[in-house]
């Protein structure tokens, strides 16, 4: 089946995850700015970073058939340092204009410091002066439920149409208040930390199918960029239709994705 | 909110999914043995193993039957509570239990 990877990181995986993603079905992925796995010395790593995204990703993608698109940011964990991250701020602009660029992320907080919310900010008022779609990182493990709601209620306060923007990584503690508030919900599904494919569909299963996606979310860490489509077996694998299958991986997608205006699902049989 | 139900009935439910949960239930009792036989008895005041030794009564707390939620009971055991910003960010990662909090 076709489906939309909307959360991974491919410059952290090889070229062999491209073919046996397209070998599952993946005809289109997004990919967020994000922690290398070290902090970078300087601005430039990030210019680099972003010609990376812009350029040579969606070539190597579209060697299997995936359409590749991205999103732009300095990521929380390298937003403690202001100055620094207000550096790379600037090179996003340039960026912007890029037709595989979606928007601003991915955005939000790590430790859910006051260095961090400020970035969060002043990131935010950079995706409201381009009219652009927000995706949200929320932090991780202890710090995510207090991390979901200040990002939330930046967001709020800043006037942005919850409906421009996904908050990832919920979990059961996060999903009801990201939904309850008119939001995009995404789940990310990792063997150890978030949730597990099985407990993404128990989430499906207790809030229903809309305004929510699933995402592999696949980097240099502890991950599997075929979890989507394993994902899929587990919804099947207790009945549901292969209506709801779609509605989550490629209906609910397309509709958040597609107010970009960039978005392109590919022809798929 | 919507709520789907799981299409699957409960007997299905238990053949399908015992022997995985059964395997994770006896990973977490290995896991405590362990730590008491390893060396040294700091682990066994770890903030970790305090939060993760409160949150098993969770799995059969009678107050989570037919609410369906002892997950999201167990993660917000688990989380920092707390809604100021911190003052500032002097680690990068998270624990998987809140160090501020009295387990």
């Amino acid at each position: 089946m076709a489906y939309i990877d909307p959360h991974i990181h491919m410059v952290s995986r090889t070229t062999d995850d491209y073919r046996r993603m397209a070998q599952a079905g993946c005809v289109a992925i997004t990919e967020p700015a994000f922690w290398a796995g070290f902090d970078r010395s300087s601005p430039a790593g990030f210019y680099d970073y972003f010609r990376q995204l812009t350029d040579v990703e969606p070539k190597r993608a579209a060697q299997y058939g995936i359409a590749h698109y991205c999103w732009l940011c300095i990521n929380p964990k390298e937003a403690e340092d202001p100055a620094f991250a207000r550096e790379v701020m600037k090179l996003i602009p340039e960026f912007l204009d890029k037709p595989n660029v979606l928007g601003i992320g991915e955005i939000g907080l790590n430790k859910n410091s006051r260095n961090e919310l400020i970035i969060l900010e002043e990131q935010i008022e950079l995706a409201k002066q381009h009219e652009r779609l927000i995706l949200v990182h929320t932090p991780h493990l202890e710090d995510k439920l207090k991390g979901t709601r200040m990002t939330m209620d930046a967001l709020i306060n800043a006037g942005i149409d919850p409906g421009r923007v996904l908050i990832d990584h919920v979990e059961e503690h996060t999903v009801a208040e990201v939904l309850d508030r008119g939001f995009w919900a995404g789940m990310t599904l990792y063997p150890d930390s978030k949730c597990t494919p099985q407990r993404a569909v128990d989430i499906i299963e207790c809030y229903g199918n809309e305004r929510i996606w699933i995402n592999s979310a696949g980097d240099w860490g502890p991950s599997d960029p075929l979890s989507v489509p394993k994902c899929h077996v587990e919804m099947r694998r207790r009945g549901h239709n292969q209506k709801l299958v779609e509605k989550i991986s490629l209906e609910n997608p397309l509709a958040f994705l597609g107010q970009s205006g960039r978005f392109i699902l590919p022809e798929h049989s | 909110m919507p709520q789907q139900s799981c299409p699957l009935t409960s007997q299905q439910v238990v053949d399908i999914y015992f022997m995985e949960h059964r395997a994770k239930l006896l990973d977490i009792a290995a896991f405590l043995d362990r730590l008491e036989r390893a060396e040294g008895h700091e682990g066994l005041q770890d903030v970790r193993v305090r939060a993760l030794k409160k949150a098993i009564p969770l799995l059969i707390d009678s107050s989570c039957e037919n609410h369906a939620n002892r997950a999201e009971r167990m993660l917000e055991l688990l989380s920092d509570h707390t809604t100021e910003p911190t003052p500032a960010a002097h680690t990068q990662s998270a624990l998987g239990a809140d160090p501020n909090t009295d387990y």
